[in-house]
């Protein structure tokens, strides 16, 4: 035990001598999260549209002064089809081009049909479809109310009698930073415990002083916890630094349980460490270490449900998911703090951590070798 | 010449003799490309849904059969009360209900309005959205049956046209926004890296004091970067037009021009990193938290630029693959020629010249 404590303490002496480790722990978490979580949103804000209106009667201005008088959109009016119509997809200028044709308004008064033609910019397919969906329902709208004020006492309107009422729960709002940054907390956790632990160990072996260290009597079951926990301490710092700079500036919730969560974040920390140290047994250069953690990360992190749901994704991916610690961490982390899911409602996922944990560890001390 | 030529070869065979990391530099594309077109997709599919019929008649009965027919629902159980609903979802199983009140048909023949309610799980908003959207799509549709045979004059139709991209494929998304972070990876990260690495191990010393310039030096151990990227590019663009039919509609000319201008940026930025670090754990951190995310994340990869606060906005033209990805995108999708980029490729040519003055100002041939 207290071989173990002496590795402990020579460890911190020597993270907190290098100079990049302070803001590395402090600033980098505040900045990313910051930057991330503002910048992390699927939300369309705004839409350039530009409108061709070839009718410039009663009803396209009507339409056109509704559409600008709502915020999302920045109108602009042309009045013929000209090569601005043509050229303001291909330059980016505008998001989405409507137009409408000559004598709409005077075939609507016949009580004939007519038709606008929108166009949008589909090179992001999600936008368009949002962009498509919101002013198809403001032309609908606009179109029920006319054809309203034509024939009052007409029940034009009254078609949709089945009205959908949706509520969120949990997220009324549907603020999508509560949705982010418990994501990015499982990233900044888990660089700090798995990568830093890892990168730590290689350096030692790319340098040559672990070599000092195997010719003492150390033993590996010493050496291996001296060198997790500092880290595993520093992590779990990280998280709480990461959690009260959340609901300080974005007031993400804590609905459930503080201990649980790190009581679950402890047991995640020794699985991705018993990982990362594996990964580290398995390199022998800095570089090395980093594009297989790189590659590890970027693949497995995309495929926990980072930013889409994991129910969505193809049967393949869920399988491999179930080898996934990030996606573990990442369904319970949003669990408990945006639904205030107690320990029976994450048991499953618990003791699934726990068996990781320990097959991480064996593994790891079983690869780490006192010998060249 | 044959100097260089011979440190290039030597660095060459450095990189081939670490097999791993070089069956990494080839295997990141081939994998990004696969998890960002089937896993990483906007697309709600199979969602399990519990579905509450208080009213237990035929119209609900029929909205219900239409829900769970669709693609993206999925019955998971039924449930009798808002209290067990509220389990599910703390569970994690469940992320959306929907409620009929009692009588739903009566009021219906009654002619009074009668409530869906829908609850979502708001802890995924986006989902949450999506799959509310589709939800009152499915019960509209399920409305105009019942209510056909109404009057149909005088109707206004809107005719929605998605150009560039008419079956709204995420992969038109993706596939430009990975070609930018992978020659990021490779040309910055790894430039960077390696440097740093002679630097950590004492062996830029050895070098430094051999005949060679240490523009050559540098160089040298660039070069073999330069292929790998441009290798995974064009790897990228294949797999990208041969398995999710992203076009090439622009001058491949052009294309390849603005590619290597790209490199070059990377590469560029990747040594000035290595001017500022001394070891490879400076040069990661660097590299990761400077540059990986930003890529990632401020450049219109995943989130677009337009919705971001203004003040991300600024900052997002200071990300050389923000405008990396509008060349692509334009040359790639929208078949746009050089009179629609010139502008986004002078800021990436100034921005290469502004990395290499200062790489070019900070480097030292002394080691302290």
């Amino acid at each position: 035990m207290r071989t173990i404590l002496i590795i402990i303490q020579k460890e911190f002496l020597q993270i907190f001598r290098n100079r990049m480790i302070l803001p590395m722990i402090f600033i980098v978490p505040l900045v990313q999260m910051l930057i991330l979580v503002y910048a992390a949103t699927m939300e369309v804000k705004h839409i350039d549209l530009l409108v061709v209106d070839r009718d410039n009667s009663q009803y396209s201005r009507g339409l056109i002064s509704k559409l600008s008088g709502m915020k999302i959109y920045r109108v602009a009016v042309i009045p013929t089809a000209g090569k601005e119509a043509e050229t303001c997809l291909l330059d980016n200028s505008a998001d989405a081009v409507l137009e409408i044709p000559p004598d709409c308004e005077r075939l609507l008064m016949q009580r004939q049909n007519s038709s606008v033609q929108l166009r949008m910019d589909a090179v992001d397919g999600m936008a368009a479809g949002i962009i498509n969906q919101y002013t198809s329902l403001t032309i609908n709208n606009y179109h029920k109310k006319w054809l309203a004020s034509l024939m009052p006492g007409n029940a034009g309107n009254d078609l949709s009698q089945i009205r959908v009422i949706p509520r969120y729960w949990y997220n009324p709002g549907l603020n999508y930073k509560h949705y982010m940054l418990p994501g990015i907390l499982v990233i900044l956790v888990t660089i700090m415990g798995m990568f830093l632990s890892a990168i730590n160990l290689v350096r030692e072996k790319e340098l040559g002083t672990i070599e000092q260290i195997n010719v003492t009597p150390i033993r590996r079951i010493h050496f291996i916890p001296g060198k997790l926990i500092p880290f595993w301490i520093i992590a779990l710092v990280e998280l709480s630094f990461g959690l009260t700079i959340g609901w300080l500036l974005f007031r993400v919730p804590v609905r459930g349980s503080l201990l649980l969560l790190f009581g679950f974040t402890s047991v995640y920390l020794l699985a991705v460490m018993g990982i990362g140290l594996f990964l580290a047994a398995l390199s022998r250069t800095q570089q090395q270490l980093m594009f297989v953690y790189f590659f590890v990360m970027l693949t497995f992190l995309l495929m926990s449900g980072l930013f889409t749901p994991v129910e969505s994704m193809p049967q393949w991916a869920q399988t491999v998911n179930h080898i996934n610690p990030f996606a573990y961490f990442m369904r319970v982390i949003r669990m408990i703090l945006l639904k205030g899911s107690g320990f029976r409602d994450i048991l499953p996922e618990f003791i699934s951590m726990s068996i990781y944990a320990v097959a991480a560890l064996i593994l790891a001390v079983w690869r780490y070798r006192k010998t060249i | 010449m044959k100097r260089f030529l011979a440190f290039t070869i030597k660095e060459f065979r450095h990189i081939h003799r670490d097999t791993r990391t070089l069956l990494i530099l080839f295997g990141i594309p081939v994998v990004e490309i696969v998890i960002f077109g089937y896993v990483v997709t906007n697309e709600i599919r199979h969602v399990p849904v519990v579905i509450l019929d208080k009213s237990k008649d035929v119209t609900t009965q029929k909205i219900t059969d239409r829900i769970l027919a669709s693609p993206w629902f999925l019955e998971e159980t039924k449930v009798k009360s808002e209290k067990e609903i509220h389990d599910l979802f703390k569970r994690g199983n469940v992320r959306l209900a929907v409620i009929f009140g009692q009588d739903f048909e009566k009021k219906l023949m009654r002619r009074e309005k009668v409530p869906v309610q829908v609850i979502a799980d708001g802890s995924d908003p986006n989902a949450a959205r999506l799959m509310v959207g589709y939800l009152t799509a499915i019960v509209i549709q399920a409305q105009k049956d019942l209510n056909k045979g109404m009057d149909k004059r005088g109707r206004l139709f809107i005719k929605s046209r998605m150009e560039f991209n008419p079956e709204l494929k995420g992969a038109f998304m993706f596939v430009p926004g990975t070609i930018a972070m992978i020659l990021m990876l490779i040309s910055a990260m790894m430039t960077s890296i390696s440097i740093a690495r002679e630097k950590e191990t004492g062996t830029m010393e050895a070098m430094l004091v051999s005949p060679l310039h240490p523009l050559q030096i540098i160089l040298g151990k660039v070069v073999p970067y330069v292929v790998i990227a441009f290798i995974d590019a064009v790897i990228i663009m294949a797999l990208g037009g041969a398995i999710f039919g992203v076009p090439l509609k622009g001058s491949l000319f052009l294309l390849i021009g603005e590619v290597i201008l790209f490199i070059f940026l990377s590469l560029s930025l990747g040594i000035m990193f290595s001017t500022m670090s001394s070891t490879q754990m400076e040069a990661m951190f660097l590299s990761f938290f400077a540059l990986l995310l930003p890529t990632v994340l401020l450049s219109g990869f995943i989130y677009p630029v337009e919705d971001m606060p203004v003040a991300l906005q600024w900052f997002s033209t200071l990300m050389p693959a923000r405008w990396f990805i509008v060349i692509l995108k334009s040359i790639m999708l929208k078949g746009a020629g050089f009179l629609f980029v010139w502008k986004e490729t002078l800021i990436l040519a100034g921005m290469t010249l502004v990395f290499l003055l200062v790489s070019i100002k900070k480097f030292t041939i002394r080691l302290e």
